[in-house]
């Protein structure tokens, strides 16, 4: 995208290189886990990428309110950007759970708590774009999208502690989780920096990329106003 | 217990993260193509008129 922002050029260049520490981290640096073999390294990427979704969600309904109470359209912007972005990244956390969840649980699904919060939340926020669309007035539509990400938001804390507080097979990897749990392991201190170096990548690049969407939203925002110009 | 051979499922993760993320950065790219060549136009409207 041309003439960005010095600080944004940094940003790119530094998010692509966190991309690639952590494609090395998880596939090279981190040990072999001895009980599920390979497919464990997906674990690393699984984790940051549901950690930004969820951010993103509550991001939006952070926005949400302060458009409710500002009445100041850039706010519906954020929330959209981070919608649209949170939900590229929680898809990729469910298919690679699902992927994870294959020879570990012997199934691609299955309808235990986090699964089910987890696939809830994504298609809560997947209609949240969907309904917008049908919703002409620009005030009208932020106002409800307002609304809605706040609405929306309650299920995000759900699928957070869905794993600790129900029964169910899905493993908690730092904490006690539920003793039906499936698939769980002990981090060895290089598979816990890997985690977390993950978590912190993945939150810069959703920094970079919210930027970008951002600017894609003032340039749509420019071509929508030049088009209203043109037409009078 | 011997290690499971998982490699497979590993490399479909890595493979359908890396499609979708890049994917979706292009969904990006293309849409403010899109939108310049658009303001780029409608510009040229209105110096017209």
């Amino acid at each position: 995208m041309s003439t960005q922002p010095r600080a944004l050029v940094a940003l790119n260049v530094v998010s692509l290189l966190l991309l690639a520490a952590s494609y090395y981290a998880s596939l090279v640096y981190a040990p072999l886990e001895a009980v599920m073999g390979a497919v464990q390294r997906v674990f690393y990427f699984h984790v940051a990428t549901a950690w930004v979704g969820m951010i993103g969600f509550v991001l939006a309904a952070v926005a949400g309110i302060l458009y409710l109470w500002k009445k100041d359209l850039k706010w519906d912007e954020i929330s959209v950007a981070a919608v649209e972005i949170s939900l590229v990244f929680f898809f990729i956390a469910i298919v690679l759970g699902s992927i994870w969840a294959r020879p570990i649980w012997g199934t691609w699904w299955t309808w235990e708590p986090r699964l089910t919060t987890a696939a809830i939340l994504e298609m809560v926020y997947l209609a949240y774009l969907l309904l917008r669309q049908g919703v002409e007035d620009p005030e009208k539509r932020a106002r409800f999208g307002a609304v809605y990400t706040l609405l929306g938001g309650i299920s995000v804390p759900v699928t957070f502690v869905s794993i600790r507080i129900f029964r169910t097979i899905h493993p908690v990897v730092i904490g006690s989780g539920s003793a039906e749990a499936q698939g769980g392991f002990n981090m060895a201190p290089a598979m816990l920096q890997t985690m977390f170096f993950a978590i912190f990548a993945f939150s810069i690049i959703f920094v970079t990329i919210f930027w970008h969407r951002m600017r894609l939203s003032a340039l749509a925002n420019r071509v929508e106003q030049l088009k209203l110009k043109v037409m009078e | 217990m011997d290690t499971p051979n998982t490699l497979n499922y590993m490399l479909a993760g890595y493979l359908i993260f890396s499609v979708t993320f890049f994917g979706y950065l292009v969904s990006l790219w293309v849409r403010w193509q899109g939108l310049q060549a658009e303001e780029k136009a409608l510009q040229e409207v209105e110096n017209q008129e």
